[in-house]
C-alpha cells in the first residue's frame, strides 16, 4: 500500500507530468486561458490516459513480448490510442450524452498529446505491474489536470494586467509555467 | 509559388517552434544542451521529409475519411526507422533523447504538416516544405539548447566558453529553465517582428 502511494505522490507532484517531465505542452498553453475548458480538458485526459495505458500494457505483454515485436510498440501504441479515442467519443455520445457534450470536443484533440503515449511507453520502460500501471496512469494524469488548472487560474488573471505587448499570449504563459515549475521543484525528494 | 519560397518559409517566416508554436514537448525537454538540441532536430527533419513525401505520392489514393489515421502509420513507420538506426549507431544519444524519439510520432509539427501542406501538394515542393520546416526546427533545437547549456553549464558542444570564475545557474538546464528561456525567446521573437513592421 505504502509503494502505491509514494508511486501516487511521487507522479503528481514530484514528476509532474507537464512540469518535470515535459509531457502534453501543447494543450497545456493551448487550453489554459478559461478555467472551464481547461476543466473538461483535464477530466478528458484522466480519463483516457488511464484506459489507454490498461490497453497498451495489456497488448505489450499478451501480444508484443510473446512474439518479440517490441520494434512495433510506437507504432501499435498509436493506433491503439487513436482507436481508443475514436471508441470513447461513440459510446459517450450515444450513451452517456451529458458527458459527451463536456468532454466531446477535447476527445479528437487527445490523440495528439504526447501525455497519453508518454505515459504508455515510460509504464512500460520502468516495467510496472498493471495495478502499478494504472495508478502511475491515473495519478500522472491527475498531476497533468492539477498544473493545466492552476496555469489557467493564473493566465485568467492576465487579462486584466498591464502585460508589455511583447511578452502578451504564449510567451508570458510559458515564463509563468517556468515559475509553477520552479515551485514544484520544492516538492523533489518527497518521494520518485 | 517557388520551391525555393516553400523551402524558407521555414527558417523564418514560420519557423517552428517559435512562430508555428507546435511540437514544444521535445523543444522544452531535449535542450538541455546544443548537441541534443541538433540531434533531435536532425532526427525530426528525417521524418518529416519522408513522412512529406509519402504522403504527398498517396494524397489521391488515401480516403479522406481515414486520412490523419493514414497519416498517423505513415509518420509512425519512419519514427520507428529513427528509432532503430540511432539504438544502432548512436546509442550515448538515443540514451539521451530517451522516450522523445518514439514520441516523435506525436510532434503536431509533422502530423501539422502532413495535413496542411503535403496532402494538398506535389512531391517536390511538399519535399522542400519538409526540408525547410525540419531545418528550421534544427536551428531552433540547437539555439534554444546552446543558450540552455551556455547559461547552464557554462560550455557549448561540451567546450567550456565561460570565464574561470563563472558560477553555473543550473535550473536552466532543468525543467523551469526550459519554460523560462522559450518564453522569453518568442517575446525576443514579437519583438524583432514588431520592429520589421514598423520599418
Amino acid at each position: 500500500m505504502y509503494e502505491y502511494l509514494l508511486l501516487l505522490i511521487g507522479a503528481v507532484f514530484v514528476n509532474n507530468i507537464i512540469l518535470a517531465r515535459y509531457l502534453g505542452n501543447c494543450p497545456f498553453l493551448g487550453v489554459s486561458t478559461q478555467l472551464d475548458t481547461a476543466t473538461g480538458m483535464s477530466a478528458a485526459v484522466v480519463f483516457v490516459t488511464t484506459l489507454a495505458s490498461a490497453v497498451t500494457w495489456i497488448l505489450q505483454t499478451f501480444l508484443l513480448t510473446p512474439f518479440e515485436l517490441e520494434y512495433l510498440r510506437t507504432i501499435a501504441f498509436i493506433l491503439v490510442i487513436a482507436t481508443l479515442v475514436q471508441l470513447v467519443e461513440m459510446f459517450l455520445q450515444k450513451s452517456v450524452p451529458v458527458l459527451y457534450k463536456s468532454l466531446g470536443i477535447f476527445l479528437p484533440l487527445i490523440t495528439t498529446n504526447c501525455a497519453v503515449l508518454g505515459v504508455a511507453v515510460l509504464s512500460i520502460q520502468n516495467e510496472y505491474s498493471f495495478v502499478k500501471t494504472l495508478v502511475f496512469a491515473f495519478a500522472s494524469s491527475i498531476g497533468y489536470g492539477l498544473a493545466l488548472i492552476l496555469l489557467t487560474g493564473i493566465r485568467e488573471r492576465f487579462a486584466i494586467a498591464p502585460i508589455p505587448v511583447h511578452l502578451r499570449g504564449t510567451s508570458l504563459g510559458l515564463v509563468t509555467a517556468g515559475i509553477l515549475a520552479l515551485a514544484f521543484m520544492g516538492f523533489a525528494g518527497m518521494a520518485h | 509559388m517557388s520551391v525555393a519560397k516553400e523551402f524558407t518559409k521555414g527558417l523564418w517566416n514560420e519557423i517552428p517552434p517559435f512562430r508555428l508554436v507546435l511540437g514544444l514537448c521535445p523543444v522544452l525537454a531535449v535542450t538541455t544542451a546544443a548537441k541534443n538540441g541538433l540531434g533531435m532536430g536532425l532526427a525530426t527533419t528525417f521524418v518529416l521529409v519522408f513522412a512529406n513525401l509519402i504522403i504527398s505520392l498517396l494524397r489521391n489514393i488515401i480516403p479522406r475519411k481515414v486520412r490523419i489515421a493514414a497519416f498517423i502509420v505513415v509518420i509512425a513507420s519512419f519514427v520507428v526507422i529513427v528509432e532503430l538506426v540511432m539504438q544502432a549507431y548512436f546509442y550515448p544519444l538515443f540514451k539521451v533523447l530517451g522516450i522523445f524519439i518514439p514520441l516523435i510520432v506525436v510532434n503536431c509539427i509533422i502530423l501539422g504538416r502532413a495535413e496542411a501542406f503535403a496532402s494538398k501538394n506535389r512531391v517536390v515542393p511538399s519535399i522542400a516544405d519538409g526540408l525547410g520546416m525540419g531545418i528550421g526546427f534544427t536551428l531552433s533545437l540547437t539555439f534554444l539548447g546552446a543558450v540552455r547549456e551556455i547559461i547552464g553549464s557554462g560550455t557549448l558542444f561540451g567546450h567550456p566558453v565561460m570565464w574561470e570564475s563563472f558560477q553555473p545557474f543550473s535550473v536552466m538546464v532543468q525543467a523551469p529553465g526550459a519554460f523560462i528561456c522559450l518564453g522569453l525567446i518568442l517575446a525576443l521573437m514579437n519583438w524583432i517582428s514588431v520592429k520589421q513592421k514598423k520599418r
